[in-house]
């Protein structure tokens, strides 16, 4: 089984905000929540780069440790997923978080919120493969029709990169050393605690 | 637009200044991958001077996180708290919430419990005297026990509740489905937000009532000696209506009330008062206040009910025996106002009278 990650080449990124559109598009996701972002760094200043950031789909994952209710699940392709039927919307998991994933739809008053709603890797969630409740509660099963995340397969300058890990590294491995540089896998040590070697 | 006009004046900028820009921090740092290719050092051929930083030049995670101790940019989106890149600190919530609080809060619970048995086992109750035909004097009004008894509900729920982030996953978790646990713990969820607030306005209450009568006395000082007689029965503690260990238990109410609404409020309105880290530190700050709170509550609850004979009366049917209120309050039993007679003489022990009757 492949073991599915994100790497944001940030030499690349011109932070379109497509990847973030298409997201927002293709799931569905309710207003106000944003699986993906992209934040730049440095903005204005040199060496600034834009990093698009969603889950990581950690090893590991902080999430899933600090859950109260135990509502996160980890694939055979080691994508993070959660089931909102169990899901409180307590918000423990935002704060463990080292990227700020998880989001939660505003109900009511009291900052009283809803299921915790984050990036499934286009792989949807507990229920069954393509069926209409999992598209409702946690969109498209891109992964379930054999294709990839779509913020990555729409990506215009093929910054933003999704796949098995060990493949995507060396997609990136062979794009540093041909230009002759690279800000590193934004992110690695800390989801999958190492990092892109050239 | 905006971003349209920055970027035309960032390249203007660039153009104009990027030749004169004075080297910053990112310049300075030798990008990690940094490979002399023969392109790059080469100078574009329209500068004169030095040439604009190559595209290699870049910010670096290490950099940054060791800059600022997490990542933070910018983001076009409107929720610009999301603005950080990577926040490390998670790990340390995450090591406190999976690692200490399971200890700090089973440890506040199980270790009270234990030593108010060994207490009971080896102590016994703190007896007194009782007349034959005993008199009754009213201890707290029906509007304060009322409260106290609505501000003790709602610390309970809360204590229940709020237990159940820590232990609910480990202990209930086996003995149901996920989901009936998930429906459970929702309303759990809901019950500590909603409880928050009869249990604030019962303090406040109690500060409101009660303060006049927790000021400390010269007379706290023996008592607090003597250790209150928890140990060893004293000959005689003198005490107004409230103990030095009841004034201690009051404050200590009103301080952890303060630190764990406080705290609480800041939780139950996420990220709008505080950042992902305030949150962080906040819900830690209400997990160990809360626990010394529980321990506190556990130790109020035995001496009030078990660990003092006669006292629990006070606070059930509002009545305490004279003889009662002579050995523990002796200060205030003279001037405590006088409960219409009963006809039964002895109240057993452990019995709540039922409310008197008047006419």
């Amino acid at each position: 089984m492949a073991r599915m990650k994100f790497l944001c080449d940030a030499d690349r990124c011109i932070e379109c905000n497509a990847c973030v559109t298409a997201c927002k598009n293709e799931h569905d996701v309710p207003w106000g929540i944003n699986r993906r972002r992209v934040i730049t760094l440095n903005d204005g200043k040199p060496g600034e780069r834009s990093v698009s950031m969603a889950c990581m789909h950690c090893t590991d994952a902080p999430c899933a440790a600090v859950c109260p209710v135990n509502c996160f699940y980890t694939t055979g392709d080691a994508v993070v997923l959660h089931s909102k039927d169990i899901c409180i919307g307590c918000g423990y998991c935002f704060y463990a978080c080292p990227f700020g994933a998880p989001q939660y739809p505003r109900l009511g008053n009291f900052g009283s919120r809803g299921k915790m709603d984050k990036c499934t890797y286009c792989s949807g969630g507990p229920e069954a493969d393509l069926s209409e409740a999992e598209y409702v509660k946690y969109g498209s099963n891109r992964l379930a029709e054999g294709k990839l995340p779509l913020c990555a397969e729409m990506c215009s300058t093929k910054s933003l990169l999704a796949g098995d890990g060990d493949v995507i590294a060396q997609i990136y491995r062979e794009r540093v050393l041909q230009r002759g540089y690279g800000s590193g896998a934004w992110g690695w040590r800390t989801a999958y605690r190492e990092t892109v070697t050239i | 637009m905006m971003n349209l006009r920055s970027a035309v004046f960032a390249i203007a900028l660039a153009a104009t200044c990027g030749v004169a820009a004075s080297p910053l921090r990112a310049q300075a740092q030798p990008a990690p991958q940094a490979q002399t290719t023969p392109e790059a050092a080469q100078p574009p051929q329209q500068q004169v001077q030095v040439p604009p930083p190559p595209p290699r030049q870049s910010v670096t995670e290490d950099m940054l996180l060791r800059e600022n101790d997490r990542i933070i940019g910018r983001v076009s989106i409107p929720d610009t708290r999301l603005a950080f890149l990577e926040q490390p600190q998670g790990r340390t919530w995450r090591r406190f919430n999976e690692t200490w609080a399971p200890w700090i809060l089973g440890l506040s619970v199980i270790l009270p419990l234990l030593a108010l048995l060994l207490l009971y086992m080896f102590r016994g109750a703190q007896r007194y005297e009782r007349d034959a035909s005993p008199i009754y004097v009213i201890r707290y009004s029906a509007f304060e026990r009322f409260n106290h008894w609505m501000t003790a509900t709602s610390f309970v729920i809360l204590a229940l509740t709020g237990l159940n982030y820590v232990f609910g996953k480990r202990l209930l978790m086996p003995l149901m489905s996920p989901g009936t646990f998930g429906d459970f713990s929702q309303i759990a969820k809901y019950a500590h937000n909603f409880f928050a607030w009869p249990f604030i306005l019962g303090v406040l209450v109690m500060i409101v009532v009660w303060t006049r009568d927790n000021l400390p006395r010269r007379v706290d000082l023996a008592w607090l000696r003597a250790g209150g007689g928890l140990f060893k029965d004293t000959t005689h503690l003198s005490a107004g209506r409230f103990n030095a260990g009841q004034k201690l238990l009051f404050w200590a109410v009103v301080l952890a009330t303060l630190v764990t609404f406080g705290s609480g409020l800041a939780l139950m309105f996420p990220l709008m008062f505080l950042d992902v880290n305030g949150m962080q530190l906040w819900g830690s700050i209400h997990s160990i206040a809360a626990a010394l709170f529980i321990a506190l509550i556990i130790g109020h609850i035995y001496i009030g009910t078990a660990g003092t004979e006669g006292s629990f009366g006070g606070m059930g049917s509002g009545e305490v025996d004279l003889a009662w209120a002579r050995h523990h309050h002796d200060l205030w039993a003279e001037d405590a106002p006088r409960a219409d007679p009963r006809e039964d003489a002895l109240p057993q022990p452990g019995h709540v009278s039922p409310p008197p009757h008047r006419t």
